[in-house]
């Protein structure tokens, strides 16, 4: 049982040795309003490592890389849009969690909504005519 | 309503739910995982990275100048890349200029696999930190690019290459860049 | 050898569900009395030899059989005993398993319950529920054997993937399983009707409780899913629009909207197609959810296995089931168009129809959103991503609609509302929830409240304020000694969409007001943020049964007192495992906190994520109270008696009673 009380004393000096290579979490910017775009730039961008997580959360080692970008660009005074811009032009729309809205997703940002007003015109001709059925089941509209 | 509009309604759902179990059977045989660089046709993005040999040395776009050259990112740590490296000396032993791209490497691990495993490159960039090769969309390894004679992208793998790839693809794409290359 | 009984029966389960099918059908469609009495029969079958199948499973599982491919695979002798049995279904051919057993479980709890039902109509119930095992027994059987020797059998096992250790995996997908499976039943009403080509008020009846248990189900299994993902993935999400989790929101939506349109159809024999194209959706999404997380086609946190011969399975199961199904509709959907009375514009009716309206539009978004970056892969218009700003900019604004209505729907009554009905019964809570604002505007004014903030306490308020109205109103009158009833019904209505309310103000408070930062500390430093402080006092190696990893100590103090004392972790599972991060959290009811360790940064720093989360209890709570609401309505009366008493006659449409309208439950 030697070997498994080691272990722990090894993990430790594996984690510490690979320290220089480790992920960059950096303390939060001095400007409040830089750090929340920050914040709201990191959750908005998918990690190609670990694809089912933002960078901000995301372990992986790029997600490391592409946050400090995300820093170097905003301290450059690049704004979101520059950003995000800078990001497509290398890893294409996917790096985006919000698609942007151009004519290849219109069907996309504005199918929900159609299909709703679709929707909501077939239910008001049918209350409609059911509002016709009930008037002549009842005779006048009773007075409420 | 009319009869005929009743089952037009009752259709429109058995057509929507028909596109859509065409599209997922399509979906089947795709790899959600690879992302296609957007990158391929637009001039080769800034490298300016120092040599892995030779720390006083650069590595710089210039590289790519009048070669058609493969750019292929490594490292010494990466499993996947051992299964490509017997494939990359075969292409390099079939002519095709190769430069290497060490990527979140230390020199010393990375010049002993080049020295066991052998070195199919014609230079090496070294990117300790890995930030320079954001600018080429890189997001793992290996990653291998196929930079025309006139500094343009042409292809990208995603992954160890295969034989078959290499052999069936790369190659007469590399040759054809070079035809192309002493006709203009 | 309980490896080979395992399979064989399965096997014979799969015969048990291909006669129940058979005689379920066959003997309905001919009308032989001989044929149908066996498949109430054959449907006990199946349940018996599936749970013999599955308890085999358990059990080589428990011992640890390395002789089993998928034990070597995916179980551990180091595993403790919870773990080992739940992690029967921690992959995908025990999934598969728990999936077939929850079927032949509803299977045989209609096959009980649907004694009082007519002959015909219960076999081709049975009969449907017969189809769609056999379905699923032939993709285990021919693509997903979960009993296949290894041999020679392994030494070691193979370990779970260690995010699934823990106590909630036992709950979590057994909950969510019984949800989606228990679509199936309203799907197998709605087909077997439709068959049948007679839909009535009786129907919508029968139907009710069964959808009512399932969308109980479902609800509890997506809060628990969500409460998992919080504590277990270490950086304090708890919903991604992540397929998979998209892939159980579809039908829960599309489940709600059917409860309430089964409640029209059952009370005024209206919308009864519309019903029975429901039910067929719900069930439908829940097979396409089975076949997302399988098939590899979509990236996906929870993914199972990446094949696409198994995925091409559940296509083909999947498209045979819902076009079948659809085609049916089709072909008897016209006969039942025309039902039910008419309506004023200003009746519960009409806003049923908007509640069926803007859940089913959600649902579509919530589609599109997870299908779209499929099809555009597909039609070769590059990559793209559609993740949580989409849903949010889209989804989020179809729901206001509802959390208004919500609060006025229950106060109309069938047929023909008042306004002034209606505003006698809600004077109050307008007062109240006006009240509300001005309090909020005087508080919160310089507070810089996002406007996500305001609309989500706002709705919030709304529908806590509404709620409980009805209950309180009859309470008062019963107070009053008049002869009023307060049906388990009722009650449950109020206290579900209460349970919404909550749930709206636990979302948009947590989200809306929730902090996070990262800092690199050491030992000894301490960190302030959002009132409290996080003292680092100290870190060292740890372990545990079959995992090594290195434990924190936090002391967080507020206001200079003490308030906990915390170890986040972060652990490595052999024999080849990975890393889990468990983050500390402390929870103070209106808010918890939550401090995670992320990887050392040398010279003795540690990265570290603190997170602020105000009201995410709320989350978690409101859900619950959802699914207690439906559990009690489960409860009432109507379908204790129905359970009793006489064998129920076939009657005709039953819908237009009209003293009904004011006394009855929704």
């Amino acid at each position: 049982m030697n070997r498994i009380r080691i272990l722990p004393v090894l993990l430790m000096a594996f984690l510490l040795a690979n320290a220089a290579r480790a992920v960059e979490n950096h303390p939060p910017l001095a400007n409040p309003v830089l750090e929340r775009r920050y914040q709201h730039l990191t959750e908005e961008i998918r990690c190609l490592v670990c694809q089912d997580q933002n960078i901000a959360n995301s372990p992986a080692p790029l997600a490391a890389n592409l946050r400090y970008e995300v820093r170097r660009l905003l301290f450059a005074g690049a704004t979101n849009a520059a950003i995000k811009r800078y990001l497509t032009r290398r890893y294409g729309d996917f790096v985006l969690y919000k698609p942007p809205v151009q004519p290849d997703t219109w069907l996309l940002w504005f199918g929900p909504f159609a299909l709703l007003l679709i929707g909501l015109t077939m239910i008001l001709l049918l209350i409609r005519q059911k509002s016709r059925l009930y008037k002549r089941e009842h005779g006048r509209t009773p007075a409420s | 309503m009319k009869k005929k509009s009743r089952y037009l309604i009752g259709v429109i759902p058995l057509v929507l739910v028909a596109g859509l179990l065409v599209a997922l059977w399509a979906g089947l045989s795709h790899q959600p995982s690879i992302i296609p660089s957007p990158l391929i046709g637009r001039p080769a993005p800034p490298l300016t990275l120092p040599r892995l040999a030779h720390p006083d040395r650069q590595v710089t776009r210039l590289v790519f100048k009048n070669h058609v050259t493969l750019l292929n990112v490594w490292a010494s740590w990466c499993v996947s890349c051992q299964y490509e490296h017997s494939t990359l000396l075969w292409l390099q032993r079939h002519g095709v200029r190769i430069i290497g791209l060490d990527y979140k490497d230390h020199r010393i691990p990375a010049l002993a696999y080049l020295k066991k495993y052998g070195n199919p490159y014609v230079q090496v960039a070294y990117d300790r930190r890995g930030l320079a090769t954001i600018n080429w969309g890189v997001y793992g390894t290996p990653e291998t690019f196929v930079v025309g004679p006139h500094g343009h992208i042409r292809y990208k793998y995603v992954g160890p290459i295969p034989q078959p790839v290499a052999r069936r693809t790369i190659l007469p794409l590399v040759q054809r860049l070079r035809l192309d290359e002493s006709v203009s | 050898m309980i490896a080979e009984i395992g399979l064989y029966a399965l096997i014979l389960a799969f015969f048990m569900a291909a006669s129940q099918t058979f005689f379920g059908l066959a003997g309905a469609g001919t009308g032989r009395l001989r044929w149908m009495a066996i498949t109430r029969p054959a449907a006990f079958g199946q349940l018996f030899f599936m749970a013999l199948s599955y308890g085999c499973l358990t059990d080589l599982f428990v011992t640890s059989n390395y002789s089993v491919r998928y034990v070597a695979k995916y179980s551990n002798a180091l595993m403790p005993f919870f773990y080992r049995v739940a992690g029967v279904w921690g992959a995908h051919e025990g999934s598969m398993m728990l999936w077939m057993l929850v079927l032949a479980l509803w299977t045989g709890m209609v096959a009980v319950f649907s004694r009082k039902l007519p002959v015909v109509f219960a076999n081709r119930v049975l009969g449907v529920l017969g189809a769609i095992a056999c379905g699923f027994f032939l993709f285990t059987l021919i693509t997903s054997n979960p009993f296949v020797r290894l041999l020679p059998p392994a030494l070691h096992g193979g370990t779970l993937n260690p995010i699934l250790e823990d106590p909630l995996l036992v709950i979590h997908p057994p909950m969510l399983y019984m949800g989606y499976v228990g679509l199936s039943v309203a799907f197998a009403f709605a087909v077997a009707a439709l068959i049948g080509g007679r839909m009535d008020a009786a129907w919508a009846r029968w139907t009710r409780p069964w959808t009512l248990a399932a969308w109980i189900f479902l609800t509890v299994g997506i809060v628990l899913g969500s409460f998992w993902s919080y504590y277990e993935l270490g950086w304090g999400g708890w919903w991604f629009w992540d397929p998979v989790e998209n892939a159980s929101f579809m039908p829960w939506l599309i489940a709600t909207a059917l409860i309430h349109s089964l409640a029209v159809s059952e009370k005024r024999g209206a919308f009864k197609s519309w019903t029975a194209l429901l039910a067929i959706a719900g069930f439908s999404l829940s097979l396409l959810g089975t076949f997302l997380v399988r098939s590899g086609v979509l990236i996906s946190i929870h993914a199972f296995a990446m094949d696409p011969r198994r995925g091409m399975f559940i296509l083909v199961l999947l498209g045979v089931m819902s076009a079948l199904a659809l085609a049916v509709y089709v072909w008897r959907a016209p006969l039942l168009w025309e039902d039910g009375g008419g309506f004023r514009f200003l009746s519960r009716e009409t806003l049923i129809l908007f509640n069926n309206i803007l859940l089913v539009a959600g649902a579509a978004a919530v589609f599109i959103g997870t299908i779209y970056p499929l099809f555009i892969e597909v039609f070769g218009l590059g990559r793209l991503s559609v993740g949580p700003p989409y849903f949010d900019h889209v989804f989020i604004p179809i729901m206001f609609p509802l959390f208004i209505l919500i609060g006025i729907g229950p106060y109309l009554s069938w047929k023909s509302g008042s306004l002034r009905a209606l505003f006698r019964r809600l004077w109050i809570s307008a007062l109240l929830w006006l009240l509300v604002c001005l309090l909020l505007l005087l508080l919160a004014f310089d507070s810089h409240w996002p406007p996500m903030t305001w609309l989500g306490v706002l709705f919030g308020s709304w529908v806590l304020l509404t709620a409980f109205v009805e209950p309180i109103r009859r309470l008062w009158l019963r107070f009053r000694r008049e002869p009023v009833r307060l049906p388990n019904g009722v009650l449950g209505m109020s206290l579900a969409h209460f349970g919404v309310g909550v749930i709206i103000l636990g979302i948009t408070v947590s989200t809306t007001l929730g902090v996070w930062r990262d800092m690199p500390l050491k030992p000894g430093q301490s960190y302030r943020m959002a009132g409290f402080r996080y003292r680092f006092d100290a870190i060292g190696p740890a372990r545990g049964r079959n995992w090594t990893g290195v434990r924190a100590t936090f002391s967080i103090f507020h206001q200079g007192r003490l308030f906990a004392v915390v170890h986040p972790e972060k652990r490595h599972f052999f024999p080849d495992g990975g890393t889990t991060t468990n983050a500390a959290i402390v929870g103070g009811g209106l808010h918890d906190l939550f401090v995670s360790l992320g990887n050392p940064l040398g010279q003795g720093k540690w990265s570290l994520r603190f997170r602020y989360e105000p009201m995410v209890i709320f989350v978690w709570l409101g859900g619950l109270l959802m699914a207690l609401g439906g559990l009690l309505a489960l409860a009432d009366r109507r379908y204790r008696i129905a359970l009793e008493v006489r064998p129920y006659l076939p009657i005709e449409d039953s819908s237009n009673s009209p003293d009904q309208a004011e006394e009855e439950s929704p």
